[in-house]
């Protein structure tokens, strides 16, 4: 099994290689740059800037350069952010985003997988019915929709009232600024994970040993939690990879919405405002957390699964 | 009842021209085939029907109705010049957004670009994923392995990061949008293609078609292709939601379709910020957004269920 994740780690070497690369380029073809202005620069003005930044090297200069700084943990200085490193924003935008995205994926499972077990268990019931449509409702109704109502709800129609919540700003991570957003980047999620707990649980129940437990007489609540329970989970886990993009995507449209200063937001920023090593660092990110998401779900397996062996 | 793929076809959705199509070839054998059992099922199913009709009636609207709607979307009437509400007098049915721009006009551009955009991004999708997915199935080997590793480490990757560079770097280019959203949905799209193939590839239909002569890629083509159909237009159906979502979520963000032009996304992007003084702007092209997504799921939960019925 070790070898198994070791050569699992190994391959995400080059993946994370081809990301860094391709994202460079990318970035690098772009028309425009970062010191673009409105009134344009003197050019000898720009030429200095472009010195500073290393930016008056060649393209293959610059990327070897920059590998090399990542290898020390080094993301670059921002171009938009004066007087901050890439590392500086990452290290105050990530415990932002960490954190909601955590209470997010928390809540989803203490709602989503009652939700769906509910339905599993009255499967074609009126409450079946229900409860699915619920969920369905949580995913068409995107959150970039749901963040601008909850906002207009509870902070305008509501705003003289004890319900009254912020709707923007991080406030050093108070309790009022987070319950919001947090929600906001929840309920899709309570709908997805409510959906696969159900699809699993209805499969497991089918199992031929749900049937024997059953047949040997045990109590239905027993068969439920002690035996089918545990390998219908199975899918719950596998979603958590794709459901780290989505908290990571998600943290976009929240942050922008809301005004925190998580990744999501620096992202969208750094996008628009050309700001190469802030998008490079931040897409970094990204993608080593769904690599090593990824992993762990992998690795849960074995746990949940005991016919799962890895060679 | 039974002209409603027909319909569907002349309304400009691809949902279900396979399905129709198949249909029409299955009309000449004698007894049930496989489709027309699928398409009995899938009318029982009323939610999924009134979905399709509703897809239909919106899509045509959405096409035909800026014909009749007095003003242009990226008009601006210069004697409102702000949001006001529905005045029939001057011709906004459902009244103007920040800048005076006649709503219902919006809300109609808007959900052109979102069928488009669902309907291309997806083919797109489609067309790679079910030539990567068949090739890695039947070919097998090197070319699976190779094939899907790749895909695994696609997976890995967070695609959005990527589309929005893209989009950044390409300066926000309409088709470019629809290339790249699709570029992203066919990952799975092959898997359950291959899988597909996978299972059929060593049946005696196959067999025959090799044994008379077929070469690799017309047994591809003739033979694997029409077979995974069933399972593809389930995907195909519950892809265009998300394409459409992923769309909305760009231009939200202000990184898809850009201004004059608009998009569901960018409206609830605008209206967002007006919504204290008229959640009307916000509201209207939530609403439009969410039933289309809603309807989109529905249909392609009804045609799961038609297209495989073990799993009901």
């Amino acid at each position: 099994m070790w070898a198994y994740f070791t050569r699992r780690l190994i391959i995400a070497i080059p993946t994370l290689w081809v990301v860094i690369t391709v994202a460079f380029f990318l970035m690098r073809l772009a028309p425009g740059g970062p010191f673009d202005q409105e009134a344009p620069l003197p050019p000898e003005i720009m030429a200095n800037l472009k010195a500073a930044y290393g930016l008056d090297q060649p393209l293959w200069w610059q990327y070897l350069n920059y590998l090399g700084n990542l290898l020390q943990g080094d993301f670059g200085p921002s171009f938009k952010y004066k007087d901050f490193s890439v590392t500086e924003l990452i290290a105050q935008g990530f415990p932002v985003s960490i954190q909601n995205g955590a209470a997010a994926l928390f809540i989803a499972v203490l709602f989503g997988i009652p939700l769906g077990a509910t339905a599993a268990l009255r499967q074609n019931t009126v409450t079946d019915h229900a409860a699915m449509t619920v969920a369905m409702t949580g995913i068409v109704i995107p959150n970039f929709v749901v963040g601008p109502l909850l906002a207009l709800i509870f902070g305008i129609y509501l705003r003289d009232t004890m319900f009254a919540l912020p709707v923007a700003g991080w406030n050093n991570g108070a309790l009022p600024n987070r319950i919001l957003p947090v929600i906001c980047l929840a309920l899709p999620f309570i709908a997805y994970i409510a959906r696969i707990t159900r699809a699993g649980l209805i499969e497991t129940l089918r199992t031929n040993y749900v049937r024997t437990a059953r047949a040997k007489g045990l109590p239905f609540r027993t068969v439920v939690l002690r035996h089918a329970f545990k390998s219908a989970m199975i899918p719950v886990v596998t979603y958590l990879g794709p459901a780290t993009v989505f908290l990571l995507t998600g943290s976009m449209v929240i942050e922008t919405i809301f005004g925190l200063p998580g990744i999501g937001r620096y992202f969208v920023q750094g996008a628009l405002n050309r700001d190469y090593t802030l998008v490079m660092g931040v897409t970094i990110l990204a993608a080593s957390m769904v690599i090593f998401i990824n992993l762990l779900v992998d690795m849960a397996y074995a746990w949940l699964d005991p016919k799962v062996r890895y060679e | 009842m039974s002209d409603v793929p027909i319909n569907k076809r002349r309304s400009g959705s691809n949902l279900s021209v396979p399905n129709a199509d198949a249909l029409d070839k299955a009309a000449d054998v004698e007894g049930r085939s496989l489709w027309q059992d699928a398409f009995r099922r899938l009318k029982a199913n009323r939610a999924a029907m009134i979905s399709a009709i509703f897809l239909i009636v919106l899509a045509f609207i959405c096409f035909v109705g800026t014909a009749f709607v007095p003003w242009s979307y990226e008009e601006i009437d210069w004697d409102i010049l702000e949001a006001t509400p529905p005045n029939f007098a001057t011709g906004h049915y459902l009244g103007t957004d920040s800048l005076g721009r006649d709503l219902l006009a919006r809300i109609l551009q808007g959900g052109q670009v979102s069928f488009l955009v669902g309907i291309l991004a997806t083919s797109v999708a489609l067309v790679i994923g079910v030539s990567v997915g068949a090739t890695a199935g039947f070919v097998g080997g090197r070319v699976d392995q190779f094939l899907m590793r790749f895909v695994d480490v696609m997976y890995a990757v967070p695609l959005m990061f990527f589309i929005i560079i893209l989009m950044v770097v390409f300066g926000r280019n309409f088709y470019l949008m629809f290339l790249a959203i699709g570029f992203v949905e066919w990952l799975t799209m092959s898997r359950i293609v291959r899988g597909q193939t996978l299972t059929l590839k060593n049946k005696e239909f196959i067999e025959a078609a090799r044994a008379s002569g077929g070469s690799t890629t017309s047994i591809i083509l003739r033979h694997i292709v029409p077979n995974v159909f069933g399972v593809v237009i389930v995907y195909v159906t519950l892809t265009i939601p998300q394409v459409i979502l992923l769309e909305s979520f760009l231009s939200f963000l202000g990184l898809g379709v850009q201004p004059p032009m608009t998009s569901w996304g960018a409206l609830i992007a605008e209206g967002a910020q007006e919504m204290e003084i008229t959640p009307r702007t916000l509201i209207l092209p939530a609403v439009c957004l969410s039933t289309t997504l809603f309807c989109f799921n529905f249909l392609g939960d009804g045609l799961r269920d038609a297209l495989d019925p073990k799993d009901r």
